[in-house]
């Protein structure tokens, strides 16, 4: 008789309890950070936590834990205005964080805040190319040659993938000198685009580790660590003469610290990001540091390319993805165009 | 069956044996050499860095994670089950049809939507959000969210396996027992439930092997936080997508064996419950 309502307590509980096991930051000597943050990053927080943590400890007494979320960057940025309590976001775009300004998640001058538009790091789009450039690939007007099978991820969804689309759209722009060349080029791009994956992380796979495709679009740094991570000397790294520079921009999310009491540590955590210790680990995980004397000694890894930007090239992110990756944007057209 | 297998043996040998080899190079080459994949991946440095996968401390509170949501979504689901296919079986009542239909509307609804439809209710712009807010309690993007959409997708399973052993076993046992003056719970405890207890335990088994193994609804409603929700199958696509490729196959490695577990169990249980069946003479 007593054994049914005490299963349906104690699930109940079990309920209650899960529903209360969030871990608070107000103790009083420690607090816990929730970083969100787009695909790529994984190895360069897993490296700067630590870092900063053993620094406020130092500084504060406090003891500061990270919780981590990755994902494709559009997709953490929709996590986050449903509900998502990051601290902190670190996503690959701008735009992404707009959507957070416009829910009222934080101010929307967020990106005067901190200094280089808000990004303590930036990075580019170059080409990750088969061992020996069998194809002899050299710049963006070989990608769209008979028999190239390009791999970059799905501008819809990942942020990666946007930048690979305008700095494309870029070079197409520049070869031909009008829009409609831009387009005509990009179209053709895409008629050599066997797969879209839905992030960078996942388009990486698919050229590296799948064999798919001759040459992989993507971000510089996410170049570097495959070929650090996939085996040395399996891949090339192909700079082309016009890129995009690539901006992630990392912002406090204002709403959620004031609910956890975590203003200080957060603000802290993204001002620790510009000092020379963080941008040395920053320049070791292939981003591109800010710092001028960390970014000297990077100079190797790092060439100088020719770059557009999304604000002198494009009218800002509002303008570029109204323009292209909205619904009924350019992307939508070449898709279609391209498939045909 | 026996039907089946008679005609079967009036072929020529050769097209038996054809035939034979044909399913056992299909169930070699898609279901046991993936399998076997696998393991020879987690496996592939040698042993320690398949148990060091395991034991390290995200995978853990994956493994963790999981093991909490299957104990609180499966005894849920046990209560749900038993109580729809007691009444849909037992007693006659308007929209039932509609009932059995909705009972298995998670099996026809896409994992994602179902996550999704969490995310639209409890979601920080959902209808129930701001209350939530407000109150400060987290669903989505946290445990109970998972434990949610993990109760939505296993929810036929207890109910599905119940409904037609109940339906064919009848009501003349309970209605033996209320007339020689059993109360309700003592019918259901001593009679209803010694009747339906192997279609029951096999309903557990299969729903606990799917909100072990879910990975579409949970990864919608999760947050991806490291070490705090991410169930082991959403481990392993982060691990894999980190190049940790021993590590992510050592988790998925578990994962297989649940499913092996779960494979002899349910041999095992159908075993039983046929003999059970066919035992006392249905």
């Amino acid at each position: 008789m007593k054994r049914p309502t005490a299963i349906v307590t104690t699930m109940a509980l079990a309920l209650a309890v899960a529903g209360c096991s969030k871990p608070s930051g107000e103790a009083a000597g420690s607090v816990t950070l929730l970083n969100v943050s787009y695909d790529p990053t994984r190895e360069l927080y897993k490296e700067i936590n630590p870092a900063f943590a053993q620094e406020w400890k130092a500084k504060t007494g406090q003891t500061v834990s990270f919780r981590m979320s990755h994902g494709g960057s559009g997709k953490q940025a929709r996590a986050i205005a449903d509900g998502l309590e990051a601290d902190v976001a670190t996503l690959a775009l701008a735009y992404d964080i707009d959507l957070l300004a416009e829910r009222k998640l934080l101010p929307a001058e967020w990106q005067a805040r901190l200094p280089d538009n808000s990004a303590p790091y930036y990075s580019t789009i170059v080409f990750l190319v088969r061992k020996g450039n069998p194809k002899g690939i050299k710049d963006w007007g070989d990608l769209v040659k008979p028999g190239i099978k390009v791999v970059t991820p799905n501008p819809k969804t990942s942020g990666g993938a946007r930048w690979n689309y305008l700095a494309a759209w870029a070079y197409g722009r520049k070869a031909s000198g009008s829009e409609a060349g831009a387009r005509d080029y990009v179209t053709r791009l895409f008629r050599n685009v066997p797969v879209l994956d839905s992030g960078a992380r996942g388009a990486t796979t698919t050229f590296a580790e799948r064999g798919i495709g001759d040459v992989l679009l993507a971000w510089e740094n996410e170049a570097l660590l495959a070929q650090k991570e996939l085996g040395v000397g399996k891949f090339e790294l192909v700079a082309p003469s016009l890129s995009i520079l690539a901006e992630p921009p990392v912002a406090v999310v204002d709403a959620n610290v004031a609910k956890h009491k975590t203003a200080d540590a957060a603000k802290a955590y993204l001002d620790y990001l510009y000092t020379p210790k963080a941008q040395e680990i920053i320049a070791k995980n292939g981003y591109r540091p800010r710092n001028p004397e960390v970014a000297a000694r990077y100079a190797d890894t790092f060439p100088k390319l020719t770059l557009a930007t999304i604000d002198g090239d494009f009218g800002g992110w509002k303008k570029a993805q109204a323009e292209h990756f909205a619904d009924g944007g350019t992307f939508d057209a070449v898709f279609a165009q391209a498939k045909r | 069956m026996a039907k089946h297998a008679r005609r079967a043996t009036a072929e020529s040998p050769i097209a038996r044996i054809a035939l034979i080899g044909v399913a056992l190079v299909f169930l070699f080459l898609f279901l046991l050499l993936p399998l076997l994949a696998v393991f020879a991946e987690a496996l592939r440095n040698g042993l320690q860095p398949f148990l060091e996968a395991i034991v390290e401390p995200d995978a853990w509170s994956a493994i963790r994670l999981t093991l909490i949501v299957a104990a609180i979504s499966v005894p849920l689901n046990i209560v749900f089950g038993i109580a729809a296919a007691w009444a849909i079986t037992k007693f006659d009542f308007p929209g039932k049809g509609i009932l059995i239909t909705l009972i298995d509307l998670p099996f026809s609804v896409s994992p994602v939507v179902a996550g999704l439809i969490y995310v639209l209710m409890f979601g920080a712009s959902g209808w129930f959000g701001p209350w939530l807010q407000e109150h400060d309690i987290e669903i989505v993007f946290a445990v109970p969210g998972i434990v949610l959409a993990s109760v939505f997708v296993t929810f036929p399973f207890v109910a599905r396996e119940l409904i037609p052993l109940m339906a064919e076993q009848g009501r003349d046992d309970e209605e033996a027992a209320l007339s020689l003056g059993a109360s309700g719970w003592q019918t259901f405890w001593h009679v209803t439930l010694p009747n339906i207890r192997w279609g029951l335990l096999y309903g557990v088994l299969l729903c606990n092997a799917r909100a072990m193994g879910e990975f579409g609804a949970v990864s919608v409603v999760s947050g991806h936080i490291r070490g705090e929700t991410n169930t082991m199958p959403l481990h392993v696509e982060i691990l894999y997508n980190e190049y940790n490729f021993v590590a992510a196959f050592a988790v998925a490695s578990l994962l297989a064996m649940l499913a092996l577990v779960t494979l002899v169990l349910k041999s095992i249980l159908e075993w039983r419950f046929d003999y059970h069946r066919t035992g006392t003479g249905h």
